[in-house]
């Protein structure tokens, strides 16, 4: 079975991907647009770099409510790191500092999450129970992220079939981190305590293209409400990935879709990798049991080394350790990623677990050269007795550091006989990833003391159903049935315009065609020409449409109206351009031609259009293209 | 039913009454039951949890796979299918203490409060759990300082504290002194830390060694806790410093930086939630304390000693109150101490010490009745000064007595600790207004009132420098 040989990522079908068992799932945060944080009462949304106050924390771990200790905290803990949060008075306060006991939580941030649940088919939970989830890498002062479940269940359609969805919960968001170097990690504060949903699908997508495209889909109906927030950073997803036989492993923090299938493919090739490497492992007879391993510190072997890194590193005073892996020969050159090997596995924990933060944190014997000499490499194998079949491996820090990045080596070294180990990995801009942290499992939930349970009455319920926007699916059947081009189907289904154009169609009876281009490209055509187009709206919409339906602007006078309003900032009937007499017409046409004439025109058979375009702009939406068109072929017989 | 079945079942059921526990009792579905519950919206797979008593009795709670929690509205509960039962186990994993002999011996005595809790079913809140094993399980770091024993005393949160306990401390204390111990540690739940710090340092005199008092702001099984590094601190604190004296020790800022050692009669609460909460008022604290040293930053401090030549004067009377002056004031307010028996009432007064006119018949009252009545300031920082304003005199001659700038609730532990050795009222101010333990100060240094304003340019600079 593990024969199968990942291909470039252009070159994967479907086929191959059912072939390694892909499976993917999405957990999809969506910011909500709300005016004040989640659990106090802080303006949302001001966000700057600038602070004016820093506060430093250190996380401990603490027992879940079923009394056991979550695997992410005992590692966050070994990290050692000293947290610094900075804050700024304006968007922070003692709450967010966890200084202050939550508030109440903000009823209009429920109600926008209860809205897209309604409209992702879930059921609305009965009463909320609010849950601390630990996160002990510090990106919540507090050590936890205040979070309740607002509905399960669920499903959105997508192609033949339908996603189902598992639940969606409403929590807090949590720190931007500014670096993390060493054993020091720097926080921005400004982002902490938005409100925001997460909603988590089941792994139903097959293909990396699938979670691209059901990540698009939960996104867009997320915006059809109106009430989230849109720009970056306001929408982040984790992906959830497995192959047959794997383990699920989280991507987490990807920001932009587009991004979801290279970085999809590459995490299953990466655990596919993994698998086929525990099956040479086994080969060469190492399971976890027979994995066999040891370190030496190997400082005095290396105190003529050239290699700079561990010259500076003992020059400081640092240590040297060195593992010997057991018949690992050449594994850390075992390929992973794209242009990605085992040996970034072992780095990347290093780097995380050790804070070993700058690169090259290891150096190993499957790539010898250019680090230290083939005589110190000699030196040091023969000090830990490494035969032939062996790997070793050099990691440098101070005492306490290179003894947890030398355990740090072993411990990674020896699940590769297990298989994939749970971890949570960062999206990196190349498309592939790096280690995070260790999976978090149910453990690291327990009940938020400080705030009671808060029923979600039927008719809170009633009343947000009794407002839901359409769904988007529904709309774009029905402008499918329109005939609308797919580029504003997909647009109108989520856009703010969606109702707007419901109206202008089916009461003021506004051509489809017409009012879908009127509503999705005028407006960018106007904003790409300078403009601001705040002004253009439902109002503005209806009144231009009005002018319009009788008979006093011509068709193609609308995107001028809509233009001249925008300029204006408001509706004035000035900004209507007035259509004009035959007479008009007729004279704009002839000084068209005259100056179609005097023009010399590179593509002759292409005159009749330039003379159109000249027409057209002259006329500034005075008078709409078919009658202009009408008047030349009447007249053509006239030479141009 | 007898008691004990009655008992089982509650537990059984921990939380739910009414119809929640009638929609379990029907399906026999006990908490901790690995469950599946219908409803028409659909099913739900979790555990049932208990439910905290405050709580509706509609909802049934159940922890689903993902690890939340939600209420499912018992009505719409149509069948529940058991699969299984797991009781959870809240037990920070115990460890023996490790000996060391080289190092001091120091004793940790429990009274309660957040600085070792655990979740209550009951109540959904958090209460105090106590046990040696469970600090080291989760605090390591304290075998590094000390040969620690533990000691609990009580199992209460701070505002049930009362003279019982203050007694049984103090004596507590003192047996352990008598035995040759290097320190003390008292954890204790912050609300009235420093009534109990107050009391203590008059109960316990002339202590030989530090008598360290702790807690949290914010509860161990938080992971940005203050517990862990407030218990190292004083750990610290009680094993290697040379202050002997009744201390508070809490966080000095916000930071997981340094703590403060406070003296005991001049610290106070000031805010009801922040980390750094304990500020010493009117004067400047002891020292500041770290992982690794113990910084004096002032010295007429009391050093240790080696000799158990201490004082123990575990006294109380309860009959004192503590009154909080307010404009329109009634006499009535007095008169009723009176009338229920009270021998000893603590004014926090206004400004320099006043209340109003109408309350002088009843303080008249009190004088002839042979209650001795104390004024404090309610500004907290400053000194009673009774003779600038007019009506400061005429109190006076009512036998109010000024109480310097005694805290006040300083002064009302104070003053039942002296109206619990004497009832003569001459002694009892002679008591009142000795100093015992820097209650009373001679002088109040610039530096001991600093409420920095937020906002202003040069404190918002000073603020921006240092970790807050």
């Amino acid at each position: 079975m593990l024969d199968f040989e990942f291909k470039p990522f252009d070159e994967m079908t479907p086929e191959d991907y059912a072939k390694v068992g892909f499976k993917s799932g999405l957990e999809v945060h969506q910011q909500l647009l709300t005016e004040k944080k989640l659990f106090c009462r802080c303006p949302a949304g001001k966000y700057s770099h600038d602070y004016d106050a820093e506060i430093l924390r250190h996380m401990r771990p603490t027992l879940s409510e079923l009394g056991e200790y979550d695997g992410t905290a005992l590692m966050e803990f070994k990290t050692k790191k000293n947290i610094i949060y900075r804050i700024h008075h304006d968007s922070v306060c003692t709450y967010e500092m966890d200084d202050t006991p939550p508030f109440e939580i903000n009823d209009d941030a429920l109600d926008i999450a209860i809205e897209i649940a309604l409209l992702i088919d879930a059921t609305v939970v009965d009463e909320i129970h609010i849950a601390r989830k630990q996160y002990l890498d510090g990106s919540i002062p507090t050590g936890f992220q205040r979070t309740a479940i607002t509905c399960v269940g669920g499903k959105i359609p997508y192609k033949d079939r339908s996603i189902n969805l598992i639940q969606m919960s409403i929590e807090e968001d949590s720190c931007r981190e500014i670096s993390d170097i060493g054993h020091m990690r720097v926080y921005i504060a400004d982002r902490l305590g938005m409100p925001l949903i997460e909603t988590v699908t089941h792994p139903e997508m097959k293909t990396p293209q699938e979670v691209a495209e059901v990540n698009d889909i939960l996104r867009r109906i997320a915006r059809s409400t109106g009430k989230v927030r849109t720009g970056i950073g306001t929408g982040r997803e984790d992906v959830n990935v497995s192959v047959d036989g794997g383990t699920r492993v989280e991507i987490k923090g990807v920001s932009k879709i587009k991004s979801i299938p290279l970085l999809t493919y590459n995490e299953a090739m990466r655990q596919w990798n993994l698998l086929r490497l525990r099956e040479e492992l086994k080969s060469r007879g190492i399971d976890e049991d027979s994995f066999s391993a040891e370190y030496h510190d190997v400082t005095k072997l290396l105190r003529k080394t050239r290699f700079q890194p561990i010259n500076d590193a003992i020059a400081e005073g640092k240590i040297v350790n060195c593992v010997k892996l057991s018949g690992y020969r050449n594994l850390l050159n075992w390929q992973t990623q794209t242009d990605t090997y085992f040996s970034k596995e072992i780095s990347d924990r290093v780097r995380v677990v050790a804070c070993l933060t700058t690169l090259p944190n290891i150096i190993h014997s499957d790539s010898p050269s250019e680090t230290v000499s083939s005589s110190s490499w000699s030196k040091v194998k023969k000090f830990v007795n490494a035969g032939d079949n062996d790997t070793i491996v050099l990691v440098w820090g101070d005492e306490t550091d290179a003894e947890t990045g030398a355990n740090e080596v072993i411990i990674r070294a020896r699940e590769a006989a297990n298989g994939i180990p749970p971890e949570t990995r960062q999206a990196l801009s190349d498309g592939t990833n790096g280690f995070e942290r260790i999976l978090p499992g149910p453990e690291r939930m327990y009940p938020d003391t400080d705030l009671p349970p808060k029923v979600l009455n039927v008719e809170r319920i009633a009343k947000i159903n009794s407002q839901l926007p359409k769904k988007i699916w529904d709309r774009e059947n029905w402008y499918r049935e329109l005939q609308l081009p797919e580029d504003i189907v997909i647009g109108l289904a989520y856009s703010d315009k969606a109702e707007l154009f419901e109206k202008l169609v089916k009461i003021l009876k506004v051509p489809a065609m017409l009012a879908g281009v009127a509503l999705m490209n005028y407006p960018k055509r106007i904003k790409k020409a300078g403009l601001n187009i705040y002004a253009l709206d439902a109002v503005v919409y209806e009144k231009v449409f009005n002018a319009y339906l009788e008979g006093r602007l011509a068709k193609d006078g609308i995107y001028y109206a809509l233009k001249n309003i925008a300029k204006d900032g408001k509706f004035s009937m000035a900004a209507i351009p007035v259509k004009c007499t035959d007479d008009e017409l007729e004279r704009t046409i002839e000084e068209a031609r005259i100056e179609v004439k005097l023009t010399e025109i590179i593509k002759p058979e292409k005159t009749e259009m330039v003379l159109f375009g000249i027409i057209m702009n002259n006329l500034r939406g005075r008078a709409s293209g078919i009658d202009v068109k009408k008047y030349l072929n009447e007249n053509n017989s006239e030479e141009v | 039913m007898s008691q004990n079945e009655d008992n089982t079942q509650n537990e059984d059921y921990k939380g739910y009454r009414g119809k929640a526990l009638e929609k379990l009792r029907e399906f026999e579905a006990k908490i901790w039951s690995d469950v599946e519950i219908a409803t028409p919206g659909g099913n739900y797979v979790g555990f049932i949890l208990p439910r905290s008593e405050t709580a509706d009795d509609l909802h049934i709670v159940v922890k689903l796979r993902t690890g939340y929690n939600i209420g499912v509205a018992c009505r719409k509960v149509t069948d529940i299918k058991i699969n299984g039962r797991k009781v959870a186990n809240y037990k920070i994993p115990e460890q023996d203490f490790p000996y060391d002999k080289r190092k001091p011996r120091v004793k940790l005595f429990g009274t309660g409060g957040t600085i070792a809790s655990r979740l209550d079913y009951r109540t959904g809140a958090v209460i105090p759990a106590f046990s040696p094993g469970e600090l080291y399980g989760s605090v390591p770091e304290l075998a590094d300082y000390c040969n620690l024993e533990t000691e609990k005393l009580y199992g209460v949160f701070s505002e049930n504290m009362g003279p019982g306990q203050w007694k049984g401390i103090a004596e507590a204390i003192a047996k352990e002194i008598e035995k040759g111990v290097q320190g003390v540690i008292i954890g204790h739940g912050t609300d009235t830390m420093h009534h109990t710090s107050a009391i203590l340092s008059f109960m316990l005199q002339n202590t030989p060694v530090p008598i360290v008092m702790v807690g949290s702001q914010r509860s161990s099984d938080r992971p940005s806790s203050d517990a862990a590094l407030n218990l190292i601190h004083s750990v610290k604190t009680a094993a290697d410093s040379d202050i002997a004296e009744v201390l508070v020790c809490m966080f000095g800022p916000t930071s997981d930086q340094y703590g403060l050692l406070h003296r005991g009669t001049r610290v106070r609460k000031m805010h009801s939630s922040y980390r750094s909460t304990f500020r010493t008022i009117g004067d400047i604290p002891i020292a500041m304390v770290d992982r690794n040293t113990v910084t004096p930053i002032r010295n007429d401090y009391k050093h240790r000693r080696n000799d158990k030549d201490f004082i123990l004067k575990p006294y109380f009377e309860d009959m004192v109150g503590i009154v909080y002056y307010y404009p329109n004031m009634q006499p009535d307010i007095i008169n009723s101490m009176i009338d229920n028996g009270y021998k000893g009432i603590v004014i926090a007064g206004t400004g320099l010490g006043h209340v109003n006119k109408p309350l002088y018949p009843a303080l008249k009252r009190a004088r002839d009745e042979g209650i001795a009545v104390y004024m404090t300031v309610q500004t907290l920082w400053g000194y009673v000064q009774m003779y600038v304003y007019e009506t400061g005199r005429e109190m006076m001659g009512l036998g109010v007595v000024p109480a310097a700038n005694m805290l006040p609730e300083v002064a009302y532990v104070k003053l039942g600790w002296a109206l619990g050795q004497t009832s003569d009222l001459d002694k009892v101010k002679d008591i009142m207004l000795t100093p015992v333990a820097g209650e009373i100060t001679e002088r109040e240094p610039s530096n001991g009132y600093l409420i920095y304003q937020g906002g202003i340019p040069e404190v918002e600079e000073f603020i921006s420098k240092y970790k807050k």
